[in-house]
Order: structure tokens, then sequence, then C-alpha cells
């Protein structure tokens, strides 16, 4: 059974559940920081560690992120809602619950709109949203000894709860029905368009790879549109854009041969394997399973007034696919283009330099060239570079002027990155300028045709490319500081050769 | 003997201020009266005898050093045996954290810290305060001093016992149900179960937190209400913590002015199964109040006699989560760790073995409340009662300043009586449960013996939220009347303990 086989016979419904870890400084019920990759057990106090008589309190910022989440998502926002308590034991939760949100989500009723390529071109598809809730993280096992690194066969687990209590906001999918054979490309352009928006909102770093984006995949079969909704499985820690593409069409095969051999799906809790792209069997998971939710007595309810949930509506960011469309036309770029600026991440800092002034080619070109380059070798973003919009404002005015070349543009900007001051103090102090006066340039042309005494008589029996090893000297012996095109205009002036 | 420990804290208090007795000279009082009487007693589970001497030795440092101190800096006090303690070990009455020693302080026994007052040691409890008589504790039951055969009440048997027999002036208590007011009733001493809202609740073992609130526990009111106003105010550690400023209960208690106050008496809480003694004694204190220049009427609740059966769901789905973390993986007692089992065994057999069969029956029965299919019936239904007693007790205070009842429906009863009898026991916080269901304050108040077995009976002030200084006046107006019909304190009258 493979993909296209699969797909003609049934149709797929999908449901993401996505949990993101919010980039709050500190964590949802405590004051302990939330900075990734400390030392085990070093963020850490009374009530994240849950210790006897220890109480929450409510991070206000949390709530807000959950808010701007929920509305840049075209959710509602409750009027009121609590925090309930998922009760269930395991040793990385240290009260033995979860203080999570169960029927009175924060945000509620929402879609997104994914475009993605078709046959016929791009098409749109809503993913409806069922709800955004707040939650509290938990903590991380690790098993020592054993094979597989998991529990089974583990000599003993450790546990870190650095990460328990840290900022959550669990964003569910409705059923997502219609997508057809596209349900593997609809699933990853809702998972990367959530990413662009939550980034965008800055609400939290957005890393897969660092956990703090994380995919659970739900699919079942179907055998027509109309027939009932078939058994789901649940593939956990899907947590890259590629492998939620993967994920969803290794689900729907294997969905599919078992089916069509007559088995039945086990409604089940499945792992992903990023490395071999194959999901395994986890936990069997029935809908008895009983978290005995209630009101969590220790927080009160949560009613978030008009006004604020309107202001923070008026102080939403542009949505990332709205904007993109909009500068894609703007600047006249193709999707091709444009998604090489997306992903070199440089977008925003495009969007500065043409907010200065700088002209848009030459922003991107900028930053998606020499700087990317720059920031690479470095192993840092691009945001940590100390290049501002004015830099390359300044930096564009010099070469339109002729005063500055590519070349001598890039050494400019090896001043700046290593804090020599501004565009216009380094050009003077590293003496960065176009040599076009004559003089110097002339003698520069002589000393090459004697270095070279064929090439005259080459140029001038009508081979002009030949011409490019005199300027190239001349560029050289100028220390790159000539303006090429003058030197090449002097030179068939001196040897009488018209273009 | 000395006669420090039978002085009151307000007493104390100013004698260490004025530094004609020296803190630690009080402290060491109380310590040698509870090497000699505890044994008996068993009020207390950890005595911190250096801790004490040293807080004590620090007061005495400021009165040297003409230093301001807080209304009762360098006087004694119990502390119930669930607010977390740093350094010193909190149990809650309980095997399964033996050995627990907090990294923190309860913000309660910060604000005692720091007013100077000398915390004696930990008191005996109900395990996880669940309990009327002390009984339910891991590490034996307390003894009433005005019987030893007794119950001390509970689930804070030990906070009211180590104050009723002297071995300390003051204790803090924490009321769920009524487990500082019916201990106060059946052991001749006064105990406040302030606003819920009004005491942080930050570091005290939950049991259920929608009803638990900690308070004051003393042998008169005005020390009571000092305590009181130690404790109490806002706390940003606790959410449920009511921002707003805490009522004068001080000023309240010194007023003792109940004259053309509306006083209102539950027909609910009273009559029949109540014993005949607490109804005599009831009736006098309504002849008394009235006689004072207030005007009693009788109100109705029809709602409170479902409180105890909605009490009994609510609390156990509460404690039920609450207690979850009691697990013997991250601290305390673990049970069955020997290296072959799986974590899910040992967390099986740390609590099977850790808890109590009161613990246990409460946390199967929360359980169930909570369990999908039978919420909406159970947990969901108590809610609406509870609505219900608020909306009672609203009625109520549109028409009386205060409400009144017995606190308990008996006196002391003798220890195992209804230990096998769990719906008996909870009949004992009948009238003071629906105070907690609408997070009220309420007051207990000694107002006699009763006449068939000379035993405490205790009078219930109950006032709206917030309102707690109305309990301090008119329990202190009822206070200097009685004390002048008796010509001196009713624990005067309690027999004198062997060892002492």
């Amino acid at each position: 059974m493979n993909y296209d086989e699969a797909i003609s016979k049934f149709d797929p419904v999908l449901g993401l559940e996505v949990h993101v870890e919010l980039g709050t400084n500190t964590k949802m019920f405590c004051g302990c920081s939330t900075v990734f990759g400390a030392p085990p057990n070093t963020h850490v106090c009374p009530v994240c560690l849950g210790l006897p008589g220890a109480l929450p309190t409510l991070n206000k910022i949390g709530v807000e992120s959950a808010i701007r989440i929920g509305l840049a998502l075209n959710c509602q926002i409750a009027q009121w809602c609590r925090f309930a308590r998922k009760n269930y034991f395991y040793p990385d939760m240290p009260k033995n619950f979860q203080t999570s949100q169960y029927d009175e989500p924060i945000a509620f009723e929402g879609y997104l709109d994914v475009e993605i390529d078709t046959d016929e071109g791009r098409k749109t598809f809503r993913v409806p949203i069922e709800r955004a809730h707040m939650e509290e993280d938990t903590g991380k096992n690790s098993h020592v000894g054993g094979a597989t690194g998991r529990i089974h066969g583990a000599d003993y687990s450790l546990v870190d709860y650095n990460r328990a209590g840290i900022p959550l906001i669990e964003i569910v999918t409705k059923p997502i029905t219609g997508t057809g054979k596209y349900a593997p490309e609809v699933a990853k352009a809702y998972v990367a368009a959530l990413r662009d928006i939550l980034r965008g909102l800055g609400v939290s770093d957005v890393k897969m790879e660092q956990g703090s984006l994380r995919c659970d995949v739900n699919l079942s079969l179907r055998e027509t549109p109309e027939s009932k909704l078939g058994t789901r499985s649940e593939t956990k820690n899907v947590n890259s854009l590629r492998s939620v593409e993967r994920a969803v069409r290794y689900e729907v095969t294997r969905h599919a041969a078992r089916l069509t051999a007559g088995d039945s799906v086990v409604q089940e809790t499945r792992h992903w394997h990023e490395d071999t792209g194959i999901s395994t069997s986890g936990r069997i998971k029935s809908d008895a399973e009983d978290y005995r939710y209630f009101p969590e007595p220790d927080l009160l309810p949560i009613a978030p007034s008009r006004e604020w949930v309107e202001e923070l509506r008026a102080s939403l960011p542009e949505n990332p696919a709205v904007r993109r469309a909009r500068l894609v036309a703007d600047w006249g770029l193709s999707e091709i283009d444009m998604n090489t600026v997306v992903n070199s991440g440089a977008l925003d800092l495009i969007v500065e330099a043409v907010d200065a002034g700088v002209d848009p080619a030459a922003a991107r070109k900028w930053w998606t060239g020499e700087l990317a380059r720059i920031a690479n070798d470095r192993g840092i973003e691009l945001e940590e570079l100390p290049v501002l919009p004015s830099h390359l404002k300044r930096l564009e005015e010099l070469i339109s002027a002729g005063s500055l070349n590519d070349k001598l543009a890039r050494q400019a900007l090896e001043g700046v990155i290593a804090g020599e001051g501004d565009i216009d103090e380094i050009v003077k102090a590293r003496g960065l300028a176009v040599v076009s006066d004559e003089g110097p340039l002339l003698a520069a042309i002589d000393e090459a045709l004697a270095a070279d005494p064929a090439v005259a008589e080459t140029i001038k029996s009508g081979k002009l490319a030949a011409a490019g090893s005199v300027v190239g000297a001349v560029m050289k012996a100028t220390r790159g500081q000539a303006d090429a095109a003058r030197v090449r205009e002097l030179l068939f002036e001196k040897l009488g050769v018209s273009e | 003997m000395s006669d420090l420990i039978k002085k009151d804290a307000s007493e104390l208090a100013g004698l260490v201020a004025s530094g004609e007795v020296s803190a630690v000279e009080v402290a060491q009082a109380h310590l040698d009266r509870i090497a000699a009487v505890d044994r008996a007693v068993h009020a207390f589970l950890h005595v911190d005898t250096k801790g004490a001497l040293a807080s004590a030795a620090a007061v005495d440092a400021k009165v040297k050093a003409g230093e301001k101190l807080s209304v009762l800096a360098g006087v004694p006090l119990g502390l119930k045996d669930i607010l977390a303690t740093n350094g010193l070990p909190t149990t809650c009455g309980s095997k399964v954290l033996d050995g627990w020693i907090p990294p923190y302080d309860a913000t309660v026994v910060t604000k005692l810290r720091e007013a100077g007052i000398v915390i004696l040691g930990k008191t005996n409890m109900d395990e996880f305060a669940m309990g009327s008589s002390t009984e339910h504790s891991a590490f034996g039951p307390t003894h009433n001093p005005w019987d030893l055969e007794r119950i001390p009440g509970g689930s804070g048997g030990g906070s009211s016992a180590c104050v009723s027999s002297f071995e300390a002036p003051l204790a803090i208590g924490t009321d769920t149900g009524g487990s500082i007011r019916q201990p106060a009733a059946v052991t001749g001493s006064v105990g406040v179960k302030p606003t819920y809202g009004g005491v942080s609740r930050y570091g005290i073992v939950a049991l259920a937190s929608s009803l638990d609130q900690a308070g004051p526990c003393a042998r008169n009111v005005l020390d009571t209400a000092m305590l009181h106003s130690v404790i109490a105010g806002h706390d940003p550690m606790d959410s449920t913590s009511i921002n707003s400023p805490v009522p004068d209960v001080i000023a309240a208690a010194k007023r003792a002015d109940i004259k053309g106050m509306k006083v209102g008496i539950v027909k609910e809480l009273g009559g029949e199964g109540y014993q005949a003694g607490v109804r005599t004694r009831f009736e006098e204190s309504v002849a008394l109040i009235e006689s004072l220049g207030a005007e009693v009427v009788e109100v109705s609740c029809p709602s409170f006699p479902a409180a105890l059966a909605a009490y009994y769901l609510i609390l156990p789905s509460e404690a039920s989560s609450n207690l979850a973390k009691f697990d013997g993986i991250r601290f305390g007692n673990r049970v069955g760790d020997d290296g072959t089992k799986s974590v899910e065994q040992v967390m099986s057999e740390t609590r099977a073995a850790g808890f109590g069969p009161e613990v246990t029956r409460r946390i199967i029965l929360g359980t169930y409340a909570l369990s999908a299919g039978y919420y909406d019936a159970y947990y969901g239904q108590a809610q609406k009662v509870r609505t219900l007693i608020k909306q009672d007790f609203d009625a109520a205070f549109a028409k009386v300043d205060v409400l009144i009842s017995p606190t308990a429906p008996t006196t002391a009863f003798k220890i195992g009586e209804k230990l096998d009898d769990p719906l008996a026991m909870y009949l004992n916080d009948v009238a003071t449960i629906p105070v907690n269901m609408a997070g009220l304050p309420g007051m207990s108040l000694p107002i006699g013996l009763a006449p068939e077995d000379n035993l405490p009976v205790g009078l219930q002030i109950i006032a709206p939220a917030m309102a707690d200084d109305r309990l301090y006046n008119v329990g202190a107006a009822i206070e200097r009347e009685l004390l002048a019909k008796w010509g001196g304190p009713i624990l005067g009258l309690a027999p004198e303990l062997a060892g002492a």
C-alpha cells in the first residue's frame, strides 16, 4: 500500500494539537525562570515542585499571551473562565495533577486559513480551531540504561523539574475535513502558519527542535466524506514541519493498509520517530480515561475585561500570511524569492531597512547574501548582527553616488560589524573610495598593458572580452578602489575601440 | 509550677516588653510545663526547645536595645503541624510525611516569627486534618485536659489541648469544617476561623482548598484577637487571599458592647441531636445577650440540613486531588523501593502504607465523586447546595448582625467512642460546616460546663465575610459577663494535671 493508493480509497480526517511554550520570563504559577538549558532542577521552588502547602499565583503575561494568540486565530475570548485540575499520577508531574483548562478555555471557535499549491494552482483551506487553552508544562523524564532510552528496560529514571510549570498554550483544531489527498500539505502549512503567527506575536520562540512548539497529529480515515468518522490514532512528538507532513502521509498509509486488510485501527497514542520516519505504538488510549477534572480552587476565575481584549486586538501585528502577500506585491518578488527571505529569518530586518528608505531589492540582497553569510560563519542569528537600517541606507547612497562599489561596501559592513563606527567614519578611516580620477587609472592601465603586450592587439581585433583581464589587473593594482566601468571606458578610448 | 503559664498572652507580652520578665523565662516556663504534662496530654508532636529559646532570646535582645516590639512579642505558641516550618518537621499527623523537613515557611509562620512570637513546637492533629477527635493522628491521640480519657476535639486537638492545659497561651489551628471551633468548644478555650481569604493559606498543607482557613486559638477573646491581627492580611502568594484591610479585631475585643445589635439564632442549628446541657448553656447565653441590650431573633436557614452531605462531597473531592502529591517520589516517606519495582508500584505502596483509614476513606470517596459520569450528580450537586447555603446566610445577614448556635452538638466524648462510626464522628461538625461552605468568619467561645458531665460547652458566633471584628465584639461582651459570674476563667475549673 502506498500513499496514492491509500488516498484513492479513503477520505482522511485530520486533527492537530499544538503545544506552544510561551516565552514569558517566569513560569505560569511561580517566579522561577523559564530559560532553556539550565542545569537540572535549578529553576525550581516550592510552587513548581508541588511541595506541600505551596500555592499557585497566575502569570498575567501568560494570560495576555493566550488572549493574543486566541485573537490572532480568530477565536472568541471567554468572558469568564477557570483553570481546572487534570488528575493523573506521573513522576514528571510534581502535584500529580496538571493545572490546565477543561470546559472553559480562554479562547474558542476560531479558524486559520492556509494556502498550499495544488494541481489547480494555489488554494486556500480553512482550518477550524476548537480552542486554545492555558496550562502548565510537566517536568522531563530521562531514562538511564537500557537500549532504547525509553522507560522499559531502563536501570533508573531521572526527573528534571526545570520545565515543570512553564506556561503552555494548547491549540486544538476541530476535525479538519475536505483536504483529500492534500492532508499532509495542509497539516504542514497549518503548523507553519501557526508558527509564523506565534513568532509575529512575539509570544514564543517557536523552536520545534527545542520543544517550544510541539505537535500531535490525530488522523482517521473513512470510506467517503459522507461516512462517519473512523477510529483515530494520535501521533505524538512530531517535532519538525517536515515530520508533520511525513507523519500524516505515514498514518494515512498505515491506516489504509489495516483497513484494506480487514483489520481495525486501534485507538492509541503513537510515537513518531524522526530518524526512521515511522510511528510506533505507545499506550492504548480509550475515551474512558478519566482525569477527574474539576475547577482549580487555588486560583481565581479569569474575567478579561472587554476593553482589555479590544486593546489587545487593536495592537495585534498584521497576520503573517496577509503581510507576506502584501510584501510579495509591493516588492515584486516571486513566491520562491519570498520563501528564501522567510526561511532565512530576514523578513523583519528587510522590512525595517525598506521602512528606513532602502530599496527592497538592495535590502534583500544584503540580508540574504553577505550578512546571512557572515551570521552563518559566526553561528549567530541575523538579528544579532549590529547592522542597522541606517547603515544599509548610507551604504546604498554611497553606491548610487558611485563613491563605493560592491566590494568596498562589503568592507564597510565588515567595519560596522567590527564596531568601527558609522559608515562614513569607516569609509574615511579605512580609506574606502572608488578611484575615478583619470591620472592614476591611466597609469594603471598603461602598466597592465605593458605587463601583457599581446592583449592590446587582441582587443583591437574586436575581441572585447579580453578587456576583462586588463580591468582585473587595474582593480588589483588599485586594491579594488577603481571604478571598473570607468576603467573599461578609458581602456577602449586609449585603444580607439568602440563598444 | 511557674505562675507565668497561667497568664494571658496580652499580660505576658506586657511583662516581656517592660523587661519585668524575660522572654526566655516565659519560654522556659512553658517548655517545663510541656515536659511535665505533655506525656499525659500529647498535644505536641515536636517540641523545638532550641528554636524556641533562640527566638525568645532574640526578643529579649530587642527589649534591651529598646526596639519597638509587636503586640505579642515573646509570647509562646503551639503551631498545628499542618503549617510548613523551615527546618522543623511538618507531618500533618501522617506517616507519609514522617521525616519531611520543609525548606520554607508558611506565610503565617513568617508573620509569627516577624512578630517575635515564640514557636514552642508543632501540635498534634488528625491526619491531614481529617477528623473531629485527633484520634486519627498516626502518632497517637491527644487527650482532653478536662478528662484525659476524652477527646480534645479535632482536627486541631493538639492546638486546643496545648492552650487549655497551659502548655502555651496561644496556638494556631486550621479550620476546614470546624477544626478550630469544635476543639475550642470541647476544651473550654476560644478559637476563631477567620473569613476565607483573610489569612494566607500559603504553606498550609491543603486539605480542601476552598474551605481551609488558619486561625487563632487562645484562652480569652482579647488574646485571640491579638493573634488574629498578627496572622491576617493580604498575601500575594495566595491567589484567594483578600486584598483589603484587616478588620480591627483588637479594638472590637476591647469595645465589647452589643447594645442595639441584632443577633440571630439559627433555627436549624440546635434542638434535636444536641445534648441537653449544651442546650441549657446555649439558652442561658441567649438570655445574657438580651440582657446586654441586643435584640435576639430566630432565623431560618433551610438549606443547612444538606450542608453536611454536600461538605462530604466537596471536601473529599478536593482532598483526593490535593493529596495526590504524597507519592514518595519527591519528599517524605518512600515505601517499597527495593530497586525491582516500577514507579507506579512504589507510589502505590507508599500511599497504601502512608495513609491511615480515614484519609484513605476520603480519598476513595473524592476520587469516586469526581469520576466521569458521577461528577454532576455528586460534586456538581454539592456545589449547588453550597450556593444555597450562601444564599441562606445572605438572607439571614440582611436581618441580623451576627448569628449564633452551639458550636458542637455534644461535649467531649470518650476516646474510642466514635472511632468506628464515621458518620457519628462527622456529625460533630454539623453546626460549624455551613460557615466554611460560605467562607464566613466564626468563633467558638466557652459558655460554661454542661451540668450532666461538667465538661465545657461552646457558643458559636458567625459574622458576614470580612466582618470578623463583630465576632470579637460580641464574644468579648459575653465573656466579660461570664467571667464576672464565674469569678475567673473557666479553665480554672479544670482539674490539675498529674505531673504538674
